[in-house]
């Protein structure tokens, strides 16, 4: 069954809903946000840090081939609830970016199915509908091409 | 040949998002933003000719100088606003999912 991802951005709201259902259960779904290596595979970037705890922090990072960084980002965890919730701070070093507050939550569906709400909070409405409209330079994209090979792989 | 050059293909390449990333808050010269990458000074020119060829920058004189600035008009026409951001989260969670359903499987 082909499942989709929903964003909810209103109007004049300087936050943003990202909503997908996932064939996985919940504790599969947790998982691919807790282990670092896995983190790497589908964020396609390389995990230099991830504490999973409050107080802890994680930090990104993406170069080409050459070596040079074309991406970092880090961040700070404020929850950390197994299977149940994540809050956490997101910044993406060397841009005009502020940082923003993101809200995970995780939700058991069916024993095989699962939820996940990310609730992301921004600086401005401005800051917002910038990072929509480009969403290659949230850095997320640039990896896109990474993760294609890995899920061809997958197949 | 330049009518192959479109947007599209102009923001496949990570060091040519990577450029359109840092002239994002402010006009910079050629010189500048190859003062960011260790790939040699011809490369970033020709990804600078790509951007400028569809229009992603805008080259701007002054003085002596050629700065070069994000053409928001155009990205506007790549991003129609919330659909690549979709895109890009849907195929983020489509790989985790894959990536998941065969870590399953292994165990």
């Amino acid at each position: 069954m082909e499942r989709k991802t929903k964003i909810n951005a209103e109007d004049d709201k300087q936050e943003l809903l990202i909503t997908r259902e996932f064939d996985l259960p919940l504790e599969l779904l947790f998982k691919a946000y807790e282990d670092s290596e896995i983190v790497a595979q589908w964020m396609g970037t390389k995990v230099i840090k991830l504490e999973n705890k409050k107080h802890g922090g994680y930090q990104f990072e993406t170069s080409d081939k050459e070596g040079n960084v074309l991406f970092s980002a880090n961040g700070t965890i404020h929850e950390f609830l197994p299977n149940q919730r994540i809050t956490r701070t997101f910044e993406m070093e060397n841009t005009p970016f502020p940082v923003q507050l993101e809200y995970l939550e995780f939700e058991r569906l069916t024993d095989t199915t699962s939820k996940l709400t990310m609730h992301i909070v921004y600086k401005s409405v401005a800051f917002r509908n910038q990072v929509l409209q480009l969403p290659f330079a949230q850095g997320i994209n640039m990896a896109h091409n990474r993760l294609q090979e890995i899920a061809d792989r997958l197949k | 040949m330049n009518l192959r050059r479109d947007v599209f293909q102009a923001i496949a390449d990570p060091t040519r998002r990577a450029i359109l990333l840092l002239v994002s808050s402010q006009s910079m010269t050629a010189g500048a933003i190859a003062s960011n990458f260790d790939t040699a000074r011809p490369t970033v020119s020709k990804h600078l000719q790509i951007l400028t060829e569809c229009e992603l920058l805008k080259q701007e004189q002054n003085g002596r100088e050629m700065y070069y600035h994000l053409n928001p008009n155009k990205l506007k026409e790549i991003a129609d606003f919330i659909e690549p951001f979709q895109k890009m989260w849907d195929d983020r969670f489509k790989t985790l999912e894959n990536i998941m359903k065969k870590y399953q499987s292994k165990k």
